[in-house]
Order: C-alpha cells, then structure tokens, then sequence
C-alpha cells in the first residue's frame, strides 16, 4: 500500500494544538518561581500574583547565601549525590553483569526477591534502616545519607535489563580474542551500555538531589551535616514563609540537575550496540 | 598449528536434549574441514565445544596433543569468525583487529605491523579509522575475518560466516576465503548448512544430522557415494531423485524403472538418481527407463531444470531433513523426479518425457535402515 499524501490544514502537526498549551502550563510552577525569587517579600504576597517583575533585582540570592549555610547545604549534597552515583555506577553494573551473563546457583530466586523489595514502601523500612544506620554509628552523619544507598535495586533491574539485550557474541568473540571476564565488562559491555548508563547516572541524582524524607530522619542536630532539601525548609517557619528566599534558594539548587540533564542528554539516544553485526 | 580431534564428544542440553552425539572426527593439521547439515543438527554447537563457548558433556576434544576441555577459550590458540561478525561496534576498524593482539600484550610496533599486513592482505587499508556501523555487509565480513586471522592461531573456526552476504558478494568471499586458507595453511573448521558452501571449500566434509556424524569424506566422495538416503538428499542440488521400489531375486523394480543386480537383498528399497544422470533415451536404450511426466520447467540459462512425476511411491524420507534444503515433494500419490537438460532442450510443461540412466549411476538404498546397498 502506498500512503496517500495527506492534504495538509496546518503547517504543523495537530498534535501542537495540545501539546503547546499543555508545555506552557508545566511551565508555569517555573516561571512563577523565578518571579517570586526576583521579587521582595510585599511583592510575593500581592493579590492578583505579579507574573512579571518589572524589575530585575538578584538580592534575594545574595541573602539567601550571605544569611544561611547555602554553600555548606550545596557542598553536603553535592558529596552525598556524587558518592551515591558513582558507587551506584560501579556497584549496580557489577551486580547485574554477574545477574545478566554469569551462571549461578540460584540466580534467578536471588533476582526475583531482589525485585520483590521494590514492592515495599520505603515507610516499612524507614524505622529498620534507620536502627541500623544507628548501630553503625553514622547518625547525624554524611555517612548515614551515603550508606544505605551505595547501591539500588532499581539500578540493578534497569541495567540487567540492558545487558541481557547486548548480542552475546560480542562478549564470546572478546573471550576468544583474550579478554577476561571483569575485561569483557569493562572493554565491551560497558562502552556499549552508556546510554544505560546515563540514565541511571541522571535518575539517581535527581532522586539522591531532592531527597528529604531520610536526610530529615537521620541528620537531626548536627546542622553542618544538613542538605539542601532540609536547608530549604528551615525558610519555612510554622508562623510564617519567606518564599521570596525560598523561591531564589530553590531555584540555585535545581541548577546542577539541569545542567547535568543538558549535558547527559546526548547519552539518551539510541545505542550502538547492535552495529558491528551482520547488515 | 594444530590438529583438531573429536573422540567421543556429547552435548546435551538441559531437557535433555542432546545437541551432539558421540562425535568422533580427526581434523589433520592444516585441513579445511567442513562441517554441514541442517539447521539444529548440531554443527554449531560442536564448533562452539571447540572454541570453548560451550561446556562439553561427554567425551574430549584435543587441539594438537593438548586436551582443551577445560581449558578457556583464550588459551585454546583458536579464532573464530561468527555468523553475526560480532564486531565491537564502538571501536574503529584498526582496534577491532588489534583488540586481541593488545589482550595478549603484544608490544605495539608488532601489533602495528601485524595489523597494518592483515588489512593489506584484506584490502582494509583505507577502512581503519571507520567504525563497524559504516561498513558495508561484506566489508564488515572482511573484518571479521581479519580479526581472527590477525592473530595468526592454530586453529581458525567459522560459523556460517558468509550466509549474510548477497549471492554475488558470497560467491566472491567463497573464492577469497579459499585463497587464503591455502596461503595460510591455517587448520580450519567451517561450518556451514549450504552445500554449495561445502562442496567447493573443503577438502573433507563431515554431514551431521540430529547430532550424529552421517559421513565424512572428500566432497565428490560424499556425493558420488553417500552413506546413507540422508547424505544422499543432503548433498547435491537439486536434491537426489529418492522412488521407492522392492528388490526380489536381484531384481529392482521402482514404477517402469527396471534394475538388475544380483547384490541387493530382497526387500524394500529407496532408488536413487542425481538429477544430472537421467538423460532423454529413446526405445532402443539399453539401461534402466522412466516416463516422466513434466510439471514444470526451470530455464537457468546454463541448463534447464524439469520438475515431473513418475509412476512410482515418492519415497517418504524426506521427513527431518531441511526443507530449505530439499524441494517440496508434490502432493500427488506419483514420485517426484527432477532432471537437468541441456540449455536449449525445453520439454511442454504436461508432456511425456523417456528418460534413461546408465545402471552404473543407480544408488539403492534399504528402506528400513536408509544406508546404501549400492552406489554408483
């Protein structure tokens, strides 16, 4: 069948008509928060809400650095983030090339439980990793944001997935051309899983970047150890908000993961893996 | 350079399902060795016990005087060449030859040479800055094969490492891979399901189906002798003409076809006749006869194929063999019967055709347990 050629309304696709409107209301939550963070306390609290300042002033970021621990929070998250995703690079790809290609005992049983724990909510396990990062003594620690995460299940099952859909023969003609196994891993399946891998990279650092829940259980006193999510909160009082500052502090710590998308992003597209086969 | 032996050589897999078959077969040094039959006979996986990608369950396979069972692929001195290529798609052309040479710490200046040699000898020169995923089919096959000779071992392993190519790209690496086989002297094992592909690189054939070993021999050996109804209709394209008759008191009959000898065995028999051996005859023909009814004529330039029927059971074994191979026998309760004629003789389709053979070109085979009771 030859597709006939449609005769063309709109010099786009119709699909625009929705999906322009819909970007531009995602994008409002942004853009008020940039005009919250430029603007001053008054002006934050106007009714109708002022969705263009008039004009440009930057003291909100000034405060919000001079005044609080911005820079510690930044640097205490930034550690955090970067130890969690390069031990979970490591650790995960390790965990799921011996799950993917090595034969074992029992390997299947130990995946299948290893997936059956993405079914419990995180609030079961809250208060037992928590005794246990107690018993370590890591409380009010870096150490107790670090540890429990080193490695993750979710992390495990996506790169698993991956590798299982690399042509094995690429690993069996590296055996036979001398490679050994952590070789294989490290020359052939590696390069091949970037893409996997920056998408592992990316998702755990979003999820390491804006966690709140397990900093806000286990830092409790020692405020050298906060984050930014929990420094973030300490401009929200129970009386009253400054979001002007919260605004200008939310929008310095949502920088690095934008950043980080812009330049991951080129990893995103279509592997390569399947190139060196028959064509 | 080494030797390659088979004694004994089982694989089954979990099910159990037993890939190979108490395989016992010597390759000498230097011999091009073919290894052919249908698909999921088993062929791949005995090249893949050598090459050490699968665990042998039975049995010993030795590379020179060395028993590899358990030794790793990377210590068996071999190279193999994958039906797929299985280039490593993110490394240039020059690293994919070089990989296995940097694996065994080859110093550079050798690795250079060795590489810089193998592309010339392959005509690869000017594709060493190019990644797999800018090749051609053929070139990417080059490659590969490059990859595995570059690192000049002892035994060198294909599988199946031209059914990717076109027909004219195919006929053309068959020519190359022969050349350098030759030059090289390397002890080869190829395995292949084409029996074009088998009877004109090897200097042995080894036939296997279902896991078994059926023959193994020179090519024209195999096919002007084959063992079995097996090899018979394996080897040889179009496949061998297979009637069923009965043999009584040294005489065997399969519908009009008429045969003395003295040396089959009463009983039920398979009659066998290449294609190529049945000739129009007239009445005065002294040997064997047949009325072949013609169905269909090919026209192939060179000579023009004739599908018929005789009167006579098509024989029935042609079950297990690979239909890809073998060409369909007709529905009717008649034999199926395929001639070769010259260009220009063109039978009509529906016509009468007297064909002869010479009775020193009937193969006849014992229905019960297939193997051969007469060969030409």
């Amino acid at each position: 069948m030859v597709e006939r050629p449609r005769r063309r309304l709109l010099p786009f696709d119709p699909w625009h008509l929705f999906l322009a409107p819909l970007s531009v209301l995602m994008l409002l939550p942004m853009v008020w928060m940039v005009v919250t963070s430029l603007e001053t306390e008054a002006q934050t609290f106007h009714f109708p809400p002022i969705l263009w300042p008039g004009t440009l002033r930057f003291e909100n970021y000034v405060s919000v650095i001079r005044q609080s621990a911005f820079g510690t929070w930044f640097w205490n998250t930034t550690v955090v983030t970067v130890a969690i995703v390069v031990s979970n690079i490591v650790l995960c790809t390790l965990a799921s090339y011996a799950f993917a290609r090595v034969r074992f005992l029992g390997r299947g049983v130990v995946y299948f439980l290893l997936l059956a724990t993405l079914m419990v909510p995180i609030q079961v396990v809250l208060i037992p990793t928590f005794l246990i990062v107690k018993e370590l003594r890591l409380l009010d620690h870096l150490g107790a944001l670090i540890v429990p995460h080193l490695a993750s299940v979710f992390g495990i099952f996506m790169l698993t997935q991956f590798f299982r859909t690399l042509p094995v023969e690429l690993e069996e003609a590296a055996r036979i051309d001398g490679a050994s196994r952590l070789s294989v891993l490290l020359r052939i399946v590696v390069p091949l899983s970037l893409p996997a891998l920056a998408t592992l990279a990316v998702i755990q650092f979003m999820w390491t970047w804006n966690e709140f829940l397990w900093p806000l259980v286990t830092i409790l006193t020692n405020q050298g150890a906060f984050t930014l999510q929990l420094g973030l909160a300490t401009f929200q009082g129970s009386h009253q908000t400054q979001w002007h500052y919260v605004a200008a502090a939310n929008i310095m710590s949502m920088l690095p993961m934008l950043i980080l998308f812009l330049v991951a992003q080129r990893y995103f597209v279509r592997g390569i893996a399947t190139q060196g086969l028959k064509g | 350079m080494a030797g390659v032996g088979f004694d004994g050589v089982t694989k089954v897999y979990p099910g159990p399902v037993v890939a190979v078959d108490d395989l016992t077969l010597e390759v000498a040094d230097g011999e091009f060795l073919i290894l052919v039959g249908p698909s999921g006979c088993g062929k791949s996986t005995a090249l893949r016990m050598v090459a050490g990608l699968e665990r042998i369950s039975a049995g010993t396979i030795a590379i020179g005087d060395r028993i590899v069972n358990d030794v790793p692929p990377k210590d068996r001195d071999i190279a193999m060449v994958f039906q797929n290529y299985a280039l490593y798609p993110h490394m240039t052309v020059e690293k994919n030859l070089a990989f296995g040479l940097r694996r065994r710490r080859t110093p550079r200046d050798e690795v250079r040479r060795r590489v810089s040699e193998i592309a010339g000898m392959l005509g690869l020169e000017d594709l060493l800055g190019r990644r797999p995923g800018q090749l051609s089919g053929g070139q990417r096959q080059r490659v590969a094969m490059g990859r595995a000779l570059v690192r000049e071992p002892a035994v060198f392993l294909l599988d199946e490492p031209l059914s990717n190519l076109d027909a004219k790209l195919r006929v053309e690496m068959r020519a190359e891979l022969k050349r350098l086989q030759d030059r090289l002297g390397i002890t080869t094992i190829y395995v292949t399901h084409d029996q074009v592909e088998a009877m004109t690189l090897g200097e042995r054939i080894a036939v296997l189906a279902d896991g078994v070993l059926q023959q193994v021999g020179s090519p024209q050996d195999v096919y002007d002798h084959p063992r079995n109804v097996f090899v018979a209709g394996f080897i040889g394209s179009p496949p061998m003409n297979l009637l069923r008759g009965k043999a009584t008191g040294g005489r065997v009959v399969a519908g009009d076809l008429e045969l003395e000898d003295t040396h089959v065995p009463d009983g039920d028999v398979l009659v066998g006749i290449r294609p190529e051996d049945l000739h129009p005859a007239g009445d005065d023909h002294p040997g064997p006869r047949l009325e072949v009814r013609v169905d269909v004529i090919e026209p192939l330039g060179d000579e023009v194929l004739v599908h018929g029927s005789v009167e006579a059971d098509d024989a029935d074994t042609r079950k297990g063999i690979d239909d890809g191979t073998l060409l369909a026998p007709t529905t009717s309760d008649r034999g199926t019967v395929r001639l070769r004629l010259p260009p220009r003789e063109r039978p009509r389709p529906g016509s009468t055709l007297r064909v002869g053979v010479a009775p020193d070109e009937v193969h006849v085979f014992d229905e019960a347990t297939g193997l051969a009771v007469r060969t030409r």
